[in-house]
């Protein structure tokens, strides 16, 4: 009998500390899971509140079908892009070769950068290289006299097809905060490249080629692959600035969600719930991608 | 010599993308009248009472979650360093779950839940604004979390506790007195970043329909051509007022995002 007391008291125990985190529990049962949800089983039911997957059809329209791909495609291409360009500068930044200077301005930078975004960072880009903005304004300027007399300019970025309002004006916006991303969250990876290892390379006869596709590449791998995930989601996700930035003429998924929230497009709102359903699983996938290959990286970083 | 010369090409196109953006939405911003630099634009936005409006909507919302989200995360975290410390991967998972219901999906969940009985909360001013409150308390959960288990990990909290207890403290007072002055901090270092992100926040409030500085500035995005210029250096120097305290503060490693896309 004194067994099963003492059972039950470590019980009661177990309950009573449990009981700590109900209030946090309930906020966020309230306000993020019971709404969320609320939109997947909207996703399975029909106007009349029936079980159906006829709402998975959503994915057969081809205005959600091209907002996927265009979704897909600004995400994978900021994160290539972003993902490149912030290797290179992590990589330039934890080496020994550049001033102090350099490296203190671009790690604060990399990390107010970062956190830019919504419709300020729109602003900001528009009144750079917009049709009238003070780069595009610049280059316009820069006029050569030509052979019949008159003037060539060879940089007007409009005449040259160039279009801010576009998949690849996108782009560009957001790798302005999608590259120090990859900065911040590479370069504890490539400080934790010990110098023994490069020289056990060079002692072997290595070269620095050999040193980077067998040695410090296969290592950072993991890091490197999932930060890009990491820079899908981030692309994925957004909102504020593709619709400051184009006014909502580029299809994205977000957009087409925000579309959707505001008015009917789809013409049956429960449609609209497998659309942000689907939204959520891409998001899951990425994120989840992100955490694991983290953690494998944080394992080797402390051995 | 070679390689020096590469990382310094990197290290110079890095700071060419930082800057050239600002620098231009700066001289853009000066150009409103023809032919001169003058600060009209920013006279403009100044003047606008809808710009002071949206200002002070989102800075006292930006309080109340900052409030919200402390009383929240206070107890909580306190909690799991003491008696809940396999907590830690549930808690760790819920409040990374913001970055996996992406803002627009997440005010879709809660229009659909707040907007039918039995809790309608889309129909008044206020209860909307209850609802948009909760809903950037919960965007600022990972930042929050962090922040305050970082402090609280630099504190004992078991041997705080224990000398607060045998010295007669209630509960609330031991949070109140002895808990929160250490680690206020850290939630100092939250609220910051709480701050920065709902002045910035565009999605809850446009879809719900409340005079934030988000929507304002989308609302002069698409009528005007200089006055979003000065907005953005204006929003830039606020979030970076924010977010360079934050540096001071030393924690640089906690912002390396945020959720206001």
């Amino acid at each position: 009998m004194v067994g099963t007391s003492h059972a039950r008291r470590r019980f009661a125990q177990a309950l009573w500390d449990w009981l700590g985190i109900v209030p946090f529990f309930i906020f966020v049962l309230a306000f993020l899971i019971v709404p969320s949800l609320n939109l997947f089983t909207g996703a399975f039911t029909n106007r009349f509140g029936e079980f159906t997957l006829e709402n998975v059809a959503v994915f057969r329209n081809p205005f959600v079908l091209r907002s996927y791909l265009t979704s897909v495609q600004v995400s994978a291409l900021t994160a290539l892009v972003g993902g490149a360009f912030g290797f290179l500068v992590a990589y330039a930044v934890t080496s020994n070769s550049i001033p102090r200077w350099m490296r203190g301005v671009i790690l604060t930078f990399a990390g107010l950068a970062a956190n830019f975004g919504g419709v300020p960072l729109a602003f900001a880009f528009i009144a750079t290289l917009g049709r009238t903005g003070f780069l595009t304004a610049l280059l316009k300027g820069i006029c050569f006299p030509s052979a019949d007399g008159g003037e060539t300019c060879p940089f007007d970025l409009y005449a040259l097809g160039f279009n801010l309002y576009s998949l690849g004006g996108l782009v560009l916006t957001y790798t302005y905060f999608q590259f120090p991303l990859m900065v911040l969250t590479i370069a504890p990876a490539l400080e934790g490249l010990r110098k023994e290892w490069r020289e056990a390379c060079a002692t072997l006869g290595a070269s620095a080629w050999h040193y980077w596709r067998d040695v410090a590449l296969p290592i950072l791998a993991p890091s490197l692959l999932g930060t890009m995930l990491l820079l899908f989601s981030n692309a994925f996700g957004a909102y504020a600035t593709a619709q400051a930035l184009t006014g909502g003429n580029i299809p994205l998924v977000t957009i087409l969600i925000g579309q959707q929230i505001r008015g009917d497009v789809l013409n049956n709102p429960h449609e609209g719930y497998a659309l942000a359903l689907g939204m959520v699983i891409v998001m899951v996938i990425t994120v989840a991608g992100y955490t694991a290959l983290q953690q494998r990286t944080a394992r080797w970083l402390r051995a | 010599m070679a390689r020096r010369l590469w990382t310094l090409m990197w290290g110079a196109l890095a700071l060419i993308y930082f800057f050239v953006p600002l620098y231009g939405t700066f001289d853009f911003s000066l150009r409103m009248q023809r032919g001169m630099l003058s600060l009209r634009a920013y006279e403009l936005v100044l003047s606008d009472p809808r710009f002071w409006e949206g200002l002070r909507y989102s800075a006292l919302m930006a309080l109340v979650t900052i409030l919200i989200s402390a009383l929240l995360f206070v107890p909580t975290v306190y909690w799991m360093h003491l008696r809940l410390p396999q907590a830690r991967p549930v808690l760790e998972i819920a409040t990374l779950l913001p970055f996996v219901v992406p803002a627009v999906v997440l005010v879709f969940g809660l229009i659909r839940t707040f907007s039918r009985p039995p809790l309608q909360l889309t129909n008044t001013p206020f209860t909307t604004d209850i609802l948009i409150a909760a809903g950037y308390a919960v965007l600022s959960m990972p930042y929050m979390f962090r922040a305050v288990d970082v402090g609280m990990r630099a504190i004992d909290v078991r041997t705080l506790t224990e000398a607060a207890q045998m010295l007669g403290a209630s509960r609330w007072q031991l949070l109140r007195d002895v808990i929160f002055p250490n680690v206020r901090v850290a939630v100092l270092s939250g609220a910051l970043i709480t701050f920065a992100l709902v002045m910035g926040e565009l999605v809850l409030a446009s879809f719900l329909v409340r005079p934030a500085l988000g929507p304002y500035m989308q609302l002069m995005g698409l009528t005007k051509a200089y006055e979003p210029a000065a907005l953005a250096i204006l929003s830039f120097a606020l979030t970076w007022l924010s977010l360079g305290a934050l540096q001071l503060l030393g924690r640089r490693t906690l912002i390396t995002q945020m959720t206001t896309r």
